[in-house]
């Protein structure tokens, strides 16, 4: 009986019952008012949106529906459903009795949007805490409703029973249906990814799951085959214009004049000029487009920002090193070494990459006298909030994001400086502004993936052992930009405004856990090539930094068998010090039917070669392990990975076909960055604007065959899943090329080009 | 006073006065017509994403000046079916689950719809060289090609 009052009581109710047990919970003068009124529990109003109110997650609404409100979103990877099969689950209600909405900050509390492939790891945990207190909350009612102790009551799709009492049913809608719990859950004081929220109700054992561990099919698919999903670039609202920016031509231009008589002809168009940021505003969409294509405007001629293309490894080599870190070495590896019977060393070469978005970044800004409405596709929709709040001067609770679907978005890309530049516009016309970027702006413009140099190095002793391993990545910073949008003097708007650039250094190492003994990981990171809104500023890319580490990594893994020979699969068992990596090498090895692959493959002929190649992966606790057989044309140098298998251990499988469809486009998604994806540019400007110069995968290169082993561990809590199985792509791809052609790549992508040039 | 032109979109007639009769087809969808899709990808005939269907082919709307689709018949996403009676193509994509965040749909779909009209039996090499160009960023790919396969392959 106590256990279920504490269960029922709130910290704030408690105080107002002076903690009365559970008798007086139903008399106490408090109660009419707050609790017990005739439309059911709970309390009329609804409390605060904070994080430890159990209000801010979870509401039952009369007709028996429950509302989970998550602070993540869901950028087309299916974790909408995810969520509300945890949250079926511990509420006992039916999946389809549940919606879920995400990320609009007036509803939602700031859980750090799609984000590191957490929104189960870390995002579901607090939802899951949440919704297993409400069901606490709502027995402890129906109790209280059936004078009977909670133990005694069953529940069923939101139904509660009173056990050997057919008649005494009632439904958690009628119990607090439009009402609130005003429960106050403990909460850890962080915001973001690492918000927790916990209650004191016990949480379902996961072998009495019912929903969690089915394939519920998203219901968003066919919402948008049908044309009835809005996505944020839908978005219209009364009196909106329409706004495009216009880029200085080259790299750290600024403006010295502009001739507004130059879109003088069109009709109604507004100019907007802070300092270098240029946008114009007009009633009709194709007017904006055309004006900002017409503006003139004298930019200044700045001395080049970058150096060529073809030095930018060169650059990054010799280039001051403005930051270092990585884990404490263990031995002395440089002695190690000199004492080797023999050593090797390679050193690998990743280029920058864009996040180049489907559709480029969309945002509709309502700026009013008193208050701010933001719509927006971006992934952080909290941090593009606090962004706005921050650029206009104005509290972060004036401002409202509404989150909408938009076109995919695989970390910083061009959402956050689109909300920016729409704010600046919004504010300066006084209408709703909508900013949709043209396709250059989202290709050359957005935050890129790092270039990277990766130098490794190993020792292997008399008897074929490695001993002693180096590696190092030298790097531009993973964040040139910071990962979230709320800081205006980390977007494009606010650099081209004037406001202080700065950069956090930051780079990594390699997750994988094999143990040489003697070894040595750091990373150092060189400095920005421009100290102003740059075309090649660097963010969060998908999976951030994993596939450029994992490729020098992985790749040397292969480097390292063959110079021990062993087979590769047997070289990573061996050395490999991680029981769930093992099984999933293993795993990946079963379903390809590996065959040891011993010694060099020498120089196959023909036109066309067949390989197959493998590699690891680790990021945080999930492991994958891919193995690829890919097809190799000598004339004309293209790679076609035809065929993949994938073993795949996230934890806990919370919805098995939607995340055989994440792997399958995580595999195509890194398949398109491993083959052709490098941002090109010349000493002014990046050059790489659009499809044709920025080419992507086309369905022809698509694979043929994806297999997918899951290892479900359903005694584990759920793990990310959104972008591990991107890290071991363009290693696998390389080690297979190896093996087809004798011929190693250790410069990413492997392109065309590339490849015909290393057969002549 | 501009060009007067009329379209028939997803079954219902429009006339429009075009000021600027170099607007493409994919404004007058959008900016006029309020409809939800075809999508801005790249405004440069090179992804897929505003495709419609004129006269039932698949055409990229952000480069056709809407002058050139006069008394034209458009499709959009929107007109093929509806969630009672969806088009089978739609149906498809559905119960294979395909697409991430959809933004590229339209150009797949459209295509696809063409694709199974003229080429019910299409093999694997014909729906790969139907769809090449279209762009999809999230890497749908394999989903879409088994979608057109429970088409082609029922047939
Ligand atoms: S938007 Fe028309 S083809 Fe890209
Ligand atoms: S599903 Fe996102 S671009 Fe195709």
């Amino acid at each position: 009986m106590v256990a279920f009052n504490q269960l029922m009581l709130s910290r704030r109710r408690a105080l107002c019952t002076g903690g009365a047990l559970f008798v007086s919970f139903a008399t106490s003068a408090c109660s009419s008012s707050e609790t017990t009124a005739a439309t059911g529990m709970g309390s009329a109003t609804k409390p605060a949106l904070t994080p430890p109110e159990l209000d801010s997650w979870i509401a039952v609404k009369q007709d028996n529906s429950v509302v989970g409100y998550f602070g993540k979103v869901d950028v087309g990877l299916g974790i909408q459903v995810a969520i509300a099969q945890i949250i079926a689950d511990e509420l006992d209600v039916g999946f389809d009795q549940v919606s879920v909405v995400m990320g609009d900050t007036a509803f939602t509390v700031n859980q750090g949007g799609a984000s590191g492939s957490t929104g189960l790891e870390l995002g579901s945990v607090s939802v899951r805490n949440a919704a297993a207190q409400a069901r606490a909350q709502l027995l402890a009612m129906a109790a209280a409703k059936f004078g009977a102790p909670a133990s005694r009551l069953t529940v069923n799709d939101g139904i509660v029973s009173l056990a050997d009492e057919p008649g005494k049913t009632i439904s958690y809608g009628d119990l607090i249906g439009g009402r609130y719990f005003d429960y106050e859950l403990t909460w850890n004081h962080k915001i973001g990814n690492e918000l927790l929220v916990e209650g004191t109700a016990p949480l379902k054992n996961h072998a009495d799951y019912r929903v969690v561990g089915k394939s519920i099919p998203r219901a968003d698919i066919a919402d948008k085959l049908f044309g009835n999903e809005v996505f944020n670039t839908d978005v219209r609202v009364p009196g909106m214009l329409h706004g495009r920016m216009v880029r200085p031509p080259v790299a750290g231009a600024i403006v010295v004049k502009v001739h507004p008589e130059s879109v003088q002809l069109l009709p109604d168009v507004q100019l907007v000029v802070h300092n270098n940021l240029v946008g114009v505003v007009a009633a009709k969409e194709w007017t904006a487009i055309q004006a900002a294509k017409l503006l003139k405007i004298d930019w200044s001629t700045p001395k080049p920002a970058f150096p060529a293309e073809a030095d930018l490894y060169k650059t990054i080599e010799s280039a001051k090193t403005v930051g270092k870190g990585g884990p404490k070495p263990t031995g002395d590896t440089k002695a190690t070494m000199a004492a080797a019977s023999k050593t090797i060393e390679a050193t690998y070469l990743w280029p920058f990459q864009s996040h180049a978005s489907m559709g480029p970044a969309c945002a509709i800004v309502d700026v009013q006298p008193d208050h701010v409405t933001i719509w927006t596709g971006d992934q952080k929709p909290h941090y593009v909030r606090d962004g706005v709040a921050a650029l206009l001067g104005v509290p972060a609770a004036k401002v409202h994001a509404i989150w909408l679907r938009g076109p995919g978005s695989y970390g910083r890309n061009d959402g956050g400086d689109s909300a920016m530049d729409a704010a600046v516009l919004s504010k300066a016309v006084g209408k709703p502004v909508r900013v949709q970027y043209m396709r250059i702006d989202a290709t050359a413009w957005d935050p890129k993936g790092p270039a990277s140099v990766h130098k490794t190095s190993a020792g292997i002793d008399a008897n074929g052992k490695v001993v002693a391993y180096h590696y190092r990545s030298i790097a531009f910073s993973r964040e040139n930009i910071a990962s979230h949008p709320d800081d205006p003097t980390q977007s494009l708007a606010g650099q081209f405004m004037g406001m202080p650039v700065s950069s956090k250094q930051a780079f990594d190492v390699p997750d994988e856990t094999y143990d040489f003994g003697v070894q040595h990981l750091d990373w150092e990171v060189v400095p920005a090539l421009l100290d102003r809104a740059s075309p090649l500023r660097t963010s969060h890319l998908r999976d951030p930094l994993g596939p450029q580490i994992n490729f020098a990594s992985e790749c040397f893994m292969d480097e390292l068998a063959l110079a021990t020979n062993m087979d590769p699969v047997a070289f990573r068992l061996k050395y490999l010090k991680d029981k769930r990596g093992t099984v999933v090498i293993e795993a990946a090895a079963k379903a390809a039917n590996w065959q040891p692959q011993m010694g060099h493959p020498g120089k196959p002929q023909g036109v066309l070669l067949k390989g197959r190649g493998m590699a690891f992966a680790r990021r945080k606790d999930t492991r994958v392990a891919v193995i690829v057989d890919v097809e190799v044309d000598r004339h004309t140098g293209r790679v076609w990975p035809r065929h993949w298998f994938v073993a795949h251990d996230c934890g806990l499988i919370v919805n098995p076909n939607t995340l055989r469809r994440v792997i399958e486009g995580n595999i195509v998604h890194a398949t398109s960055r491993a083959l052709f994806e490098e941002v090109a540019f010349n000493p002014h400007m990046v050059t790489s604007v659009d499809w044709l110069s920025y080419p992507i995968l086309d369905i022809k290169d698509a694979p043929e065959s994806i297999n997918i082993t899951l290892i479900n561990h359903k005694d584990d809590l759920p793990l990310g899943a959104g972008e591990p199985s991107s890290r071991p792509v363009a290693s696998a791809i390389a080690n297979a090329v190896f093996n087809a052609t004798g011929i190693r790549f250790r410069q990413a992508p492997l392109t065309k080009a590339r490849v015909k040039a290393a057969f002549i | 006073m501009g060009k007067h032109i009329t379209l028939q979109v997803d079954g219902s007639s429009h006339d429009f006065d075009m000021a600027d009769p170099t607007t493409p087809l994919l404004y007058l969808l959008r900016d006029d017509l309020g409809l939800n899709n075809p999508h801005f990808g790249c405004g440069l005939s090179q992804c897929g994403a505003c495709t419609v269907l004129v006269n039932g082919t698949p055409m990229r709307s952000c480069v056709l000046p809407a002058t050139a689709a006069n008394d034209a018949n458009i499709t959009t996403l929107a007109g093929l079916g509806t969630p009672e009676h969806p088009h089978p193509v739609q149906q498809a994509f559905i119960d294979e689950q395909a697409f991430f965040c959809g933004y590229c749909m339209n150009g797949w779909v459209m295509t696809a719809v063409a694709l199974v009209r003229d080429k019910p039996h299409a093999t694997d090499a014909e729906i790969r060289h139907a769809f090449s160009g279209l762009k999809c960023r999230c890497g749908s790919h394999m989903s879409i090609i088994r979608a057109v396969k429970r088409l082609t392959e029922a047939a």
